[in-house]
């Protein structure tokens, strides 16, 4: 526990001070629902009337649970670098950093998931409350976030969550190391954040491209960050394949992080900070 | 056995360079020219435990890069350096848990986090027992007068507040060394003294060892025993202060009010530095020509009415110092 001690109080500390907008994600709330609406009346659209295509790999009702979990978890996708390192970068705070006896990855590692996880949280809440209770009440059935596919379905989606997270931080954390060499994120973070959203399902549920992307699109890291946990939660992946699922998100975890931690030695050698 | 010994530390840097303009940027799309920087050249000394220096040159000197390297922010190209034992950039994790370290210009608190709790997390950083901590936080807060400060957010304070905060910051991990990185940078006279006076009570009481840079030679002159001055990246004295005001300025200043126009004084060893109206300034080397000497001298010719010797000010001092080695600013 003394080991841990440092990194579980950062993480704690930046989940607090995030937790205190809650202007921030009560606007965050309304545009990721707007937004969730928007992309449902276009796949609604899409399927046909009454949802009909026989066809696709995945029912319409599946599709909506998919963009209301995508807009709920938003803020777990990797952006870009963590503000803070950002600025300790442009402000030449890191020297303070590296002075502290903490391994410096996963220091960094644990303040960024801190601030991603307290940002997620309550607009995660809202979005669930508004998609999955309220909605049905007003009479819009048909456009609500459905329950878990199963007991299996309803097991495996915390513990698939969880790895999104772990994986979005590493990739953050790649940002970030990204940043510490090139003094600045605008070109990282728009990469970062074009190719997750497009290759985590977040524009188009990954399951509606052409079959023979399929097998990329479930190998490559993206996936674990969005596909492979909303498609154990409403069962399209289940059993061995559920199970694979959450391989793949382990494999680039281990992955990510490992390349993560070999490239932090190297930087942090490499380290100039200027004028005084 | 010295507790920080640096040895022949080198540190070079390569830098792009361009031509000036629109025409040297779409050139330097090309072809990039190269510069080589050598911010420290061979820097050797040595630090015994309870030792208060100070470390002064002009800006770009390499104080800050000596001060990185010393606390194994930066790896320095060349050299040997060794802090209790430890090499600083090999050690690093081992190291900066035994070092205080505050940069006068950057804040290691947190901006939105009240002192109070910035200092808790420190504590869970650097795995200090609460015990230990609350006593060591509690004298802290004593000597640096923090007690109005403690509940409120860093970006709240002045930024002769947040100095003596960050300072409180850097030792409650109770480290046997501090290097100070221009600390009193901005502050104003009561919050420079309230530092000056800090640092003194931990080297005098506590025996912390204490690498001091600053601008403010009134700093040195009040803290520093010994002086380690550096200039384009080379140690150009490493002596006590007193001994190298001697070396560098001999001379003496006289003023003189006399009661008409000011006379013109020639003497051996003395020189007119200024006059106004009635009153004159005078340069004169004690060696040549004693003060009492030459005051009589200049009362017995001339009426005087108002008469004093000063020191030459310590930054006259070192800028002298500075020039004599070609050490201005590039």
């Amino acid at each position: 526990m003394q080991a841990l001690r440092p990194y579980l109080a950062t993480f704690a500390a930046r989940f607090q001070l995030m937790l205190q907008y809650r202007a921030a994600a009560l606007a965050g709330f309304v545009t990721q629902s707007w937004f969730g609406g928007l992309l449902i009346m276009v796949l609604t659209a899409f399927y046909g009337a009454g949802g009909a295509r026989a066809d696709a790999p995945i029912s319409l009702a599946q599709s909506v649970s998919y963009v209301w979990l995508s807009q709920a978890t938003l803020a777990l996708l990797p952006w870009g670098g963590d503000p803070s390192i950002t600025a300790a970068v442009r402000s030449g705070a890191i020297s303070y950093d590296r002075l502290r006896p903490l391994d410096a990855y996963w220091w960094w590692y644990a303040g960024a998931a801190g601030a991603m996880v307290s940002r997620v949280l309550p607009r995660a809440a809202l979005i669930c409350a508004f998609s999955a209770l309220i909605l049905p009440l007003l009479g819009f059935g048909d456009w609500s976030l459905r329950p878990p596919a199963g007991l299996l379905a309803a097991a495996l989606y915390p513990v698939s969550m969880i790895l999104v997270i772990v994986l979005a931080s590493a990739i953050i954390m790649l940002i970030n190391l990204g940043t510490v060499v090139t003094l600045d994120n605008k070109g990282l973070t728009s990469l970062a954040g074009a190719a997750s959203m497009l290759f985590s399902g977040n524009i188009l549920p990954l399951p509606l491209f052409p079959d023979w992307m399929q097998t990329f699109l479930f190998l490559q890291p993206f996936a674990g960050l969005l596909d492979i946990p909303c498609r154990i939660y409403f069962g399209d992946l289940t059993g061995a394949a559920a199970f694979a699922g959450l391989g793949v998100q382990a494999f680039w975890i281990l992955a990510l992080v490992g390349l993560g931690r070999l490239l932090t030695g190297g930087v942090m050698a490499r380290l100039q900070v200027q004028g005084g | 056995m010295p507790q920080i010994l640096v040895e022949g530390l080198t540190k070079t840097y390569r830098v792009a360079e361009r031509d000036p303009g629109v025409l040297g940027a779409v050139k330097g799309l090309f072809t990039r020219r190269w510069r080589t920087i050598e911010a420290l050249k061979g820097v050797s000394f040595s630090l015994a435990r309870g030792d208060l220096v100070g470390f002064i040159g002009p800006n770009g000197a390499g104080k800050s890069t000596t001060i990185k390297i010393l606390s194994g922010i930066l790896q320095p190209t060349a050299g040997r350096c060794e802090v209790d034992g430890l090499t600083p950039w090999k050690d690093r994790i081992k190291h900066v848990g035994r070092i205080g370290v505050v940069f006068g210009q950057r804040t290691q608190l947190w901006w939105d986090l009240p002192v109070g709790d910035g200092f808790d997390l420190l504590r869970d950083i650097y795995r200090v027992d609460p015990a230990a901590y609350k006593k060591t936080r509690d004298e802290m807060v004593a000597l640096l007068r923090l007690d109005k400060l403690i509940d409120q957010p860093v970006r709240q304070l002045s930024l002769g507040q947040r100095m003596r905060a960050e300072i409180a910051a850097a030792m409650l991990h109770t480290p046997s060394i501090l290097f100070l990185d221009e600390p009193t940078i901005g502050l104003d006279a009561p919050s420079k003294l309230a530092v000056r006076d800090f640092v003194k009570t931990l080297n005098r009481e506590k025996g912390v060892t204490v690498l001091l840079t600053t601008h403010d030679m009134h700093d040195i002159e009040a803290l520093a025993q010994r002086v380690i001055v550096i200039g384009n990246g080379a140690i150009l004295a490493d002596q006590p202060f007193e001994t190298l005001r001697a070396g560098v300025l001999a001379e003496r200043r006289l003023f003189i009010d006399f009661a008409g126009q000011a006379p013109a004084i020639t003497l051996p060893g003395v020189r007119e530095v200024a006059r106004d109206g009635a009153s004159l300034e005078l340069a004169f080397d004690p060696k040549i020509i004693p003060a009492p000497a030459l005051i009589a001298h200049i009362a017995a010719d001339h009426a005087v009415e108002d008469i004093h010797v000063e020191q030459p000010a310590i930054e006259e001092v070192i800028a002298r110092f500075y020039e004599q080695h070609g050490a201005g600013e590039a």
